[in-house]
């Protein structure tokens, strides 16, 4: 039967299992939104903003493993979508763009809202299209959700032109597909990763660090069952936490520029790090010359470009980290039944020497709100059970810090691009997926007016997405890098006028809510997990001047943290950023 | 080090600019390019000098293959390999050199393929050096223009 490309795009989403599509009409692809004004079985929500539309199809894919779908128009519409795009890109999460385009016989005439997306995006999608002719559209739509999907994750993006919508065949969609230049290899290597476990076997002071590609390959019980054989302590970049439990008497929590100082050390005095999944971020590894300088490296990674990109690998695995760690889980038992706990007691114990003589701490007060104490709170009163996302700042890092993931897929946060604004709209992907969880958006004042304007999505679709503001009236991590390398030069840092976020969330039709002390904190939370079908916004007014430790200086090593201590102790210290 | 990479890339628009941007991206650089196309014309052959150390040149190797549309990526120069590039030379040489212009470009092997009463056009093939060593003696010679094809390479026996 013959069909319209829009009826094809219809059609194919629907065989791929697409209920939910975030998207914000426009000229050319009126005829797809035209179709979609009666469809039952998938269901477009729309944001107020593009940008805000792939940040929502990302949290969506985050929080379910299943792929984000966008649709938006040309020009403007493609390319408020970029920021969003190159986020999900730079974390390796599946999303899938639908761009509309001037028709064909337009293309390149600088037509009216014409923009060349697909050249704009080569750089930070793993692939795009530009469909030229409606009977490729099928496969083509096929091939982007199996490419965004598979192997290392990634987003697609589809260029569709106004007459390729229009035009019809009769569409074939290959069941299988063949690309003779994508084949991710999952299986890795049988004879490295006995090495691997020979290494394992013979290191003293092993650590594992885990990343994001254990939670897009869903390896936490394998990784937990390593972990717990061979009782090696596990340290999670920012894309890894939940992948393995954060109150696990083994858990690390996070290394890096913000790490823990437990697991910074973990890694510095190693002689065996297992990789899985990480790519060695220049924000986990401090200086890469003095990181973890004993250490012998397993790496496994499904991209081999990340390995020995900027660590070198001793013993390097590419292959899925799941199926890999099964085959390695064995080889390790194979490798004869070792008495672990003898082997690691050392270890472990000056690992819980490193952790008592530098736990995470703050200092409490009961007069101001401690950005701390707030994530802290929401932590107990979650259980660890909800979906947390954050946006960029010192809000990023204290919600890595203080709360403890219990499971994957319930942090999502923008690593790799640390894209400000991220964190709400992604929440708003997230509850769509799971109506039935607790979704909490842990904002800054400033990154929340990145996207302030999706409160008006989520009071539409009656999303109870919960805001928790921690307003410190401060570009907060600015702030914080000018205070101590910029001699406490505040630059257009300040934000003289931040709104009143309790008028702004009940002016949306939202619920807002305000703490200013201590004691407010926890019945504003409990307030605000009570509400079933409005966004509420909290705003946490807190101490201003709290700052994120410990810190890694950039371009410093993991070995040469500072505590926030040494001020106090011996008055103000000046601190010079390290080239 | 050089190093002269060949690739296997589906014949479809745009796969140069993902090539090239993949480069310019991250700082790596191309001293040379060709493409055209294989016998079968789905899929096209490039043939890119590149240069770095080892880590640079595993990195390359490793993100054009990572392009959906690259289909195989070769690095030669672990390989014996052959390897040929094509300069056309204009000169207009003093009128009492204009034999001798003709007798190097016998020595090399040369074609004149146009001349006129004040310059000869003549066409080159070889690797590198030879094409080297015959500009350098062009220069005494008045060189007007010059073109070049970027290397193209095979290696000697079939590769897997
Ligand atoms: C889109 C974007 N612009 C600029 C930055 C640089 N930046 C990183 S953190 C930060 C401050 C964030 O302020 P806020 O949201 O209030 O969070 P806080 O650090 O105060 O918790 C800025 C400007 C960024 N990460 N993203
Ligand atoms: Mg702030």
């Amino acid at each position: 039967m013959r069909k319209t490309g829009a009826e094809i795009v219809i059609e194919c989403l629907k065989k791929e299992g697409v209920r939910h599509i975030f998207g914000y009409p426009g000229g050319v692809v009126l005829g797809i939104f035209d179709l979609l004004y009666d469809n039952k079985e998938i269901q477009l929500i729309l944001t107020r903003h593009e940008q805000g539309a792939v940040h929502a199809a990302d949290g969506y894919a985050r929080s379910t493993g299943k792929p984000g779908v966008v649709l938006v128009t040309s020009g403007p519409g493609a390319t408020n979508t970029v920021t969003g795009i190159a986020t999900a890109y730079m974390d390796s999460i599946p999303i899938v763009v639908f761009t509309g385009q001037v028709p064909t016989k337009l293309i390149g005439n600088d037509a009216f809202q014409e923009a060349d997306i697909v050249g704009i995006t080569r750089p930070c999608t793993k692939h795009n299209y530009l469909v030229k002719d409606v009977k490729d559209l099928a496969r083509v739509i096929r091939e982007a959700f199996y490419i965004a999907t598979t192997g290392r994750p990634g987003p697609v993006l589809i260029d569709l032109p106004k007459d390729v919508l229009a035009d019809s065949c009769t569409p074939h969609c290959p069941e299988k597909i063949h690309l003779k230049g994508y084949n991710p290899k999952y299986e890795g290597n049988k004879w490295m990763i006995k090495q691997a476990a020979k290494a394992i076997s013979k290191a003293k002071r092993a650590v594992i660090l885990a990343g994001g590609g254990v939670i897009h390959s869903e390896a936490s019980k394998e990784l937990r069952e390593l972990a717990e054989l061979t009782q090696i302590p596990v340290v999670m970049t920012l894309m890894g936490l939940g992948a393995f439990s954060g109150s696990h008497p083994l858990s690390l929590g996070m290394p890096g520029m913000h790490g823990s100082y437990y697991a910074n050390m973990a890694i510095q005095e190693s002689d065996l790090l297992i990789c899985i999944g990480a790519r060695f971020d220049d924000r986990v590894t401090g200086r890469l010359s003095d990181f973890a300088p004993h250490a012998k490296v397993i790496h496994i990674d499904i991209d081999p470009t990340s390995i020995n990109k900027n660590v070198y690998a001793h013993i390097p695995i590419v292959g899925d980290a799941k199926r890999v760690l099964r085959v390695l889980i064995e080889e390790v038992k194979e490798e004869g039944p070792h008495k672990w706990d003898a082997i690691r007691k050392a270890w472990l114990r000056q690992i819980e020497k490193w952790r008592k003589e530098r736990p995470l701490t703050y200092e409490y007060s009961d007069e101001v709100i401690k950005p701390q104490f707030v994530v802290e709170k929401i932590y107990e009163l979650t259980r660890g059970e909800a979906i947390i996302s954050t946006e960029v700042g010192q809000n990023q890092m204290w919600t890595a810090q203080f709360y403890k993931f219990e499971k994957p897929r319930t942090l999502l946060s923008s690593g790799g691009l640390g894209t400000m604004g991220y964190g709400f709209p992604a929440a708003i992907g997230a509850q769509v997926a799971h109506p039935d969880k607790i979704v909490i958006d842990i904002a800054g004042d400033g990154s929340f007016q990145m996207n302030i304007q999706e409160l008006a999505t989520c009071v539409t679709y009656k999303l109870p997405v919960k805001v928790a503001i921690l307003n410190n009236m401060y570009l907060g991590m600015v702030r914080q890098w000018q205070e101590l390398f910029y001699s406490e030069r505040y630059s257009y840092s300040y934000l003289d006028v931040v709104p009143d976020f309790v008028r702004v969330a009940e002016a949306y039709g939202a619920v807002g809510l305000r703490a200013t002390r201590p004691s407010e904190v926890e019945p504003v939370l409990k307030e605000a997990l009570k509400v079933k079908d409005l966004p509420v916004v909290m705003d946490f007014v807190v101490d201003w001047k709290e700052k994120v430790y410990p810190m890694v200086p950039a371009g410093a090593s993991l070995s040469e943290m500072i505590f926030g201590d040494e001020e106090k102790k011996k008055g103000k210290k000046k601190l010079r950023a390290v080239k | 080090m050089r190093h002269t990479i060949s690739l296997l890339v589906e014949n479809k628009f745009g796969v140069l600019a993902r090539i090239s941007n993949l480069f310019s991206a991250r700082g790596y650089n191309i001293e040379s390019l060709s493409v055209g196309e294989t016998i079968d014309p789905n899929v096209s052959i490039m043939t890119i000098v590149t240069s770095g150390d080892d880590k640079i040149i595993e990195q390359i190797t490793k993100q054009l293959n990572r392009l959906v549309d690259v289909i195989k990526v070769v690095d030669l120069t672990e390989y014996d390999h052959v390897e040929r590039e094509m300069i056309l030379i204009k000169v207009a040489p003093k009128p009492q050199d204009r034999a001798e212009v003709l007798r190097l470009t016998e020595i090399f092997r040369g074609k004149v393929v146009d001349s006129s009463p004040r310059t000869y056009t003549i066409e080159i093939t070889g690797d590198e050096k030879k094409i080297a060593a015959f500009v350098e003696l062009m220069r005494s010679f008045n060189i007007k223009e010059f073109v070049r094809t970027g290397k193209i390479a095979i290696a000697r026996e079939g590769i897997r």
